[in-house]
């Protein structure tokens, strides 16, 4: 658990960042939290010659709400989210997800952009972006472009994203209607067993739409649209749901691990899924 | 005892003896950062050591090149083999009569083996030419079940492949390691052979690792120029350390200290000898320089001494009332690659002929084989004493599969088959004698206190309401009635390495009536520094907060064989008072001459002796320290000290009973304790609080054992659980609320009755969790599961029974 030898760089405006990792190239990469990146340098599966911290880029912090876009800049941290009023208030599921999501010392440090960008496929953030379609916000040499969250995951830690850049913000519509991040871990602290993402707007007393994406089943978050539209039309009664969860279970690829066999986590997979709709129908 | 007046109540309170809650003194500098651990250990010139390890779990070693690493600047020495075996320190005895490599000698046998010692001037620099260092391996065939070891024509030990005789007797096959029985074959086979009922069940309690806080680590320290060699680690035995460093390296003992600082948590992770301990100490000797060596996370998981990895087969026979009339156990134990538990010399399965457990049964016999394996060694870990653990386990499991054979409730079966008061000093089957017991009363008190009546009914209603499809969750009642077997030992049966397993005291008191103790223990959380200065302000009348006690250090300390299966307070407790009534003793000569009485004129009250029939004319034990130093006494030496060593004249035998309320999600596998009752006989109380931490502690390991914590392996010898990402260390959300309590049942043979409790919560925990989880599942026809029971595996129990539709 002895790190490599790298150089420290801190700078203090998103040029410098872009400088730095156009110079490096490979060698270098960016650290927010930490949280995933040190880890990974402890154990020496990562080798980071340049370490660009961004804490110093004021640019990226504060969240934003105007309407109903919310705009959350790449280095607020999972403890920003959870004690923003406003935030909770507009888009609830955000404050709910992050109290699934670590413990409190880990959620003082981690940040949206580092749950967000790395595309680790154990990372909350990833499944409620796809959920929410969401929008990442890159910054790189040639300027800025943005992705939507469900075109970015594209292997585990395999991303749309290029090297050389660097994620400033996600944004997205504040979601009406019912919601619900629902997750089983093994304990405090622990990645998904299984974990669910779900929104559903009504009208009339049945599901006028509805999105789901589920967690740490699959080497990417999974938006399963198909679930979703299983619920369209319905009042999510008991058939309808479990179309859903069919539907939803055509779409992942749990492995086995520590957690447990595959047909383990597929049985949780449903139940936690069920449990989400469920959830977010009654608030809806 | 005598009613206190209030002169006395004021004076005994201000004394903070035994049965006062005392706050740990520890605690301040432990809270404020203040602590002085291993790796607080700085010196001038210091190098640093890391270890290259095999990261196979079977293979020959063709070849290490060591060029590369040397050549980094900053690398003072690359240590193999090689280097060892002139000095004869390639291999190191094991406490259990084995041998085991220091560096790796010729091939690996287990995954995180030690293979080269890097040593540099910081420790960057000695991860990063540990990289370096190239090992050319041939992969071997992994065997990783001890069955299909006693079965293989591999051979894991070339080293001892011939021989046939080992440290416990004959080998039956290269990769055996011993055969231990207890009791009457025969007659045991017999009863089970006529008996009107006989349950049988094999259960596995898997392997795990005790996980302490603090890793361990060593700094060695050579003066040349004296001849002397320090050592500081991170030693449950200190003094043991010392003697096996002596007879290893030829320095004489007198040259060597070895000095145990703050401990960070050993449950027996910390009384063997490591490779990491030698090295430093050899790369010291060799460089003339200080040498720090600190394991990581990783390293103390794969390498150190695991816990368990027993497999155990039981037959219980019984009449059809209940009775049970005779227990037959074969264990297989998965020893690892080299047999390094610590027990006693004559007990190479520790005191698994404890596994008669709580009951009067007449018949029983035991037989263990050992065997080796391509895991890492170790054995005797985990607030396990001596392999209690397992044999609680077997037998508080054995009783519920029994339960289920009779078709009976396991409460009542146990009431009915309790050892009873009046039978004790019991002599048991497999030949030990409980000291004393009172399991009844304990269990009465335990069963009315959870309303086991009211739990049972609720059950019930659960289970039908499940069956209409009303709920999905099930409710397990977990119960477990344990008694231990602590405070090794007697000499005569038991020692480690020959050395005889007594413990011992050194009090010196100071003039001005403070004092200081030394013990042959040494803390690790136990709060040492607090209780013993308790049990000594009950015995010598000066307030505990007078009362220094200093342990760990072998320069200073008298010998002892260290803290591990709560022996501290049945030994070395019990050498503290001795030594304190030896000062009692002088105290009252001094008092005698001073108040110009005979010596039996006089009588001890709380902290001063009284002249009988005159308690005006006194002497407190402060005066008389004072006079001892600065008084001549005709025939009595000057100053005031005691030793006291004490050799036990039997184990101790503290008993408890435990129930847990557990709710299942069927569908998931989550389980949540709803309740965990915990009723402990430790003997004489000394400090509730304590006592309630221990519990605490011990109880909170026991639910990380029995609900998820595993050293796991897949099929090549790869550790699958080598982080705390994936090995199970519970936080304060999955802990419950424990509700404590007590009855008190003194230990006849013990000076101040106390009899250990530190392992009592673990003991008696895992199999109260365990039945929780298998009780839940009994009304659908589950008789038995391993654990641990996480997630996966409580849903696969309800899988298999049907209950997901
Ligand atoms: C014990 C523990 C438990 C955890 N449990 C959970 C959990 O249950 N659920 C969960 O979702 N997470 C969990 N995490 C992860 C944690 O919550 C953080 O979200 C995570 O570590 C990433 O955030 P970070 O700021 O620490 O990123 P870092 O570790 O600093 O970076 C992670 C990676 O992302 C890259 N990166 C960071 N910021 C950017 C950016 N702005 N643009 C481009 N690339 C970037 C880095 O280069 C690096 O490769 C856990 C972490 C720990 C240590």
């Amino acid at each position: 658990m002895i790190p490599a030898s790298f150089d420290y760089h801190r700078p203090s405006d998103m040029d410098g960042v872009i400088a730095l990792l156009k110079e490096h190239g490979d060698d270098a990469r960016v650290l927010a939290g930490g949280h995933s990146l040190i880890p990974m340098m402890k154990l020496r599966m990562a080798e980071v010659p340049h370490l660009i911290d961004l804490q110093s880029i004021e640019s990226l912090r504060g969240i934003s709400i105007n309407g109903s876009r919310v705009t959350i800049g790449a280095m607020v941290t999972q403890h920003d989210i959870i004690n923003h009023s406003e935030l909770t208030k507009v888009a609830p599921i955000m404050r709910e997800t992050s109290l699934q999501i670590a413990d409190p010392q880990v959620r003082y440090m981690g940040t949206v952009g580092g749950n967000v960008a790395n595309g680790d496929p154990g990372n909350d953030m990833p499944g409620l972006m796809q959920c929410l379609d969401a929008t990442l916000h890159l910054v790189g040499p040639d300027g800025t472009r943005e992705v939507a969250a469900r075109d970015y995951y594209e292997a585990a830690y395999v991303t749309a994203r290029e090297e050389d850049e660097v994620l400033t913000a996600i944004s997205f519509d504040a979601p009406s209607g019912g919601y619900s991040y629902e997750k089983q871990k093994r304990k405090i602290g622990d990645y998904a067993t299984a974990a669910a993402a779900v929104t559903i707007q009504t009208s009339g007393g049945k599901v006028s739409s509805a999105s789901i994406a589920m967690t740490n089943l699959s080497d990417v978050p999974v938006w399963s649209e198909a679930a979703a539209d299983a619920l369209v039309g319905t009042a999510c009664d008991a058939d309808a749901i479990k179309a859903a969860v069919n539907a939803m279970l055509d779409d992942i690829d749990p492995t086995e691990d520590n957690r447990g066999p595959v047909a383990f986590k597929r049985h949780v997979a449903g139940i936690i899924l069920t449990r989400a709709i469920t959830r977010a129908w009654d608030r809806a | 005892m005598k009613d206190l007046n209030e002169d006395q109540v004021a004076r005994s309170a201000n004394l903070k003896g035994m049965g006062c809650s005392r706050k740990r003194v520890e605690d301040a500098r432990f809270t404020q950062g203040k602590g002085n651990y291993v790796d607080d250990v700085k010196l001038p010139g210091m190098l640093h050591g890391d270890f290259v390890r095999s990261p196979y779990a079977h293979a020959r070693i063709k070849s290490i090149d060591t060029s590369k690493a040397m050549a980094v600047d900053g690398v003072i020495a690359v240590l193999t083999a090689a280097d060892l075996a002139p000095l004869n320190l390639h291999w190191m005895p094991t406490l259990a009569g084995d041998k085991q490599m220091v560096l790796a000698d010729g091939k690996v046998l287990f995954q995180g083996q030690e293979v080269a010692f890097v040593v540099a001037k910081d420790r960057f620099i000695a991860a990063d030419a540990v990289e370096l260092v190239e090992v050319d391996y041939e992969e071997l065939p992994v065997i990783v079940n001890p069955f299909e070891a006693l079965q293989s024509d591999v051979v894991l030990r070339e080293d001892i492949a011939d021989q046939k005789e080992g440290a416990h007797g004959p080998r039956k096959h290269h990769n055996h390691i011993f055969t231990w029985e207890a009791g009457e074959e025969a007659a045991t086979n017999d009863v089970i052979d006529n008996a009107e009922v006989v349950a049988t069940e094999t259960m596995y309690y898997h392997r795990t690792h005790p996980c302490p806080l603090e890793t361990c680590g060593s700094v060695a320290s050579m003066d040349k120029v004296n001849g002397k060699l320090t050592v500081w680690g991170t030693f449950q035995a200190p003094h043991v350390v010392r003697t096996v460093a002596s007879l290893l390296s030829g320095i004489e003992e007198h040259n060597i200290r070895v000095i145990s600082p703050d401990i960070g948590g050993g449950f027996g992770n910390k009384v063997g000898v490591y490779p990491g301990y030698v090295c430093s100490i050899v790369a010291s000797i060799v460089t003339g320089k200080p040498v720090k060596w600190i394991e990581d996370r990783m390293e103390n998981l794969m390498s150190t001494a695991f816990a368990r990895d027993y497999w155990m087969t039981g037959k219980i026979a019984a009449t059809k009332d209940g009775k049970i009339t005779g227990l037959h156990c074969h264990v297989t134990a998965d020893h690892g690659a080299f047999d390094a538990c610590a027990d006693p010399t004559k007990f190479p399965a520790g005191f698994m002929n404890i596994c008669t457990g709580s009951y009067d049964i007449p018949t029983a016999y035991l037989a263990v084989d050992g065997v080796y394996t391509n895991k890492a060694p170790g054995g005797v870990s985990y607030r396990c004493s001596f392999r209690v653990t397992e044999a609680v386990y077997f037998i508080e499991r054995m009783i519920e599969v029994l339960a289920i054979e009779l078709n009976m409730d396991a409460a009542e079966l146990r009431r009915i088959n309790f050892i009873k008061k009046d039978q004790f000093p019991y002599q048991s089957a497999l030949g030990w004698e409980y000291d004393s017991g009172d399991y009844h009363t304990a269990w009465d008190k335990a069963l009315k206190a959870v309303d086991y009546e009211g739990l049972r009914k609720e059950q019930a209603e659960r289970v039908e309401a499940f069956k209409r499809g009303e709920t999905r969750s099930l409710m397990g009642i977990g119960l477990s009635f344990f008694t231990e077997i602590v405070g090794a030992g007697p000499v005569k049966n038991c020692d480690i390495l020959g050395m005889g397993m007594f413990d011992s005291c050194e009090i010196r008191i100071h003039p001005t009536g403070s004092a200081i103790a030394r013990l042959g223990t040494i803390s690790q959380g136990q709060g040492h520094a607090t209780t013993f200065a308790q049990i000594l302000a009950s015995e010598i009348g000066l307030p505990a907060d007078s009362i220094t006690i200093e342990e760990g250090d072998t320069d200073t300390a008298p010998y002892g064989l260290g803290t591990y299966g709560s022996r501290s307070t049945p030994v070395a407790g019990a050498a503290t008072a001795l030594a304190g009534r030896k000062i009692r003793a002088k105290a009252q000569m001094i008092a005698a001459y001073l108040l110009e009485v005979h010596d039996d004129d006089l009588e001890w009250d709380i902290d001063r002796f009284v002249v009988k029939g005159a308690p005006e004319r006194f002497k407190t034990m402060k005066e008389i320290a004072y006079a001892a130093y600065n008084q001549a006494i005709p025939g009595v030496e000057p100053g005031l000290e005691a030793v006291s060593y004490y050799d036990p004249p039997n184990m101790t035998y503290p008993f408890g009973a435990y129930v847990c309320v557990m709710d299942i999600d069927v569908d998931t596998g989550v389980q949540t304790i709803r309740r965990f009752y915990a009723l402990d006989d430790c003997g004489t109380r000394i400090n509730p609080m304590i006592i309630e931490g221990q519990v605490h502690g011990g109880l909170t390991e026991a639910l990380a054992v029995a609900l998820g914590q595993e050293i796991a392996y897949d099929d090549m010898g790869n550790v699958k659980t080598g982080t705390l990402m994936d090995f199970f260390l519970p936080t304060a959300w999955e802990v419950p609320n424990y509700e404590t309590d007590h009855t008190v049942t003194p230990s006849p043979h013990h000076p101040i009755g106390a009899k250990g409790v530190g392992e009592s919560p673990h003991v008696g925990g895992v199999p109260c969790f365990s039945n929780a989880v298998n009780d839940a599942f009994r009304a659908f026809g589950n008789r038995h599961t391993h654990m641990p029971h996480d997630h996966w595996r409580i849903w696969q129990t309800a899988n298999k029974l049907g209950l997901h539709g």
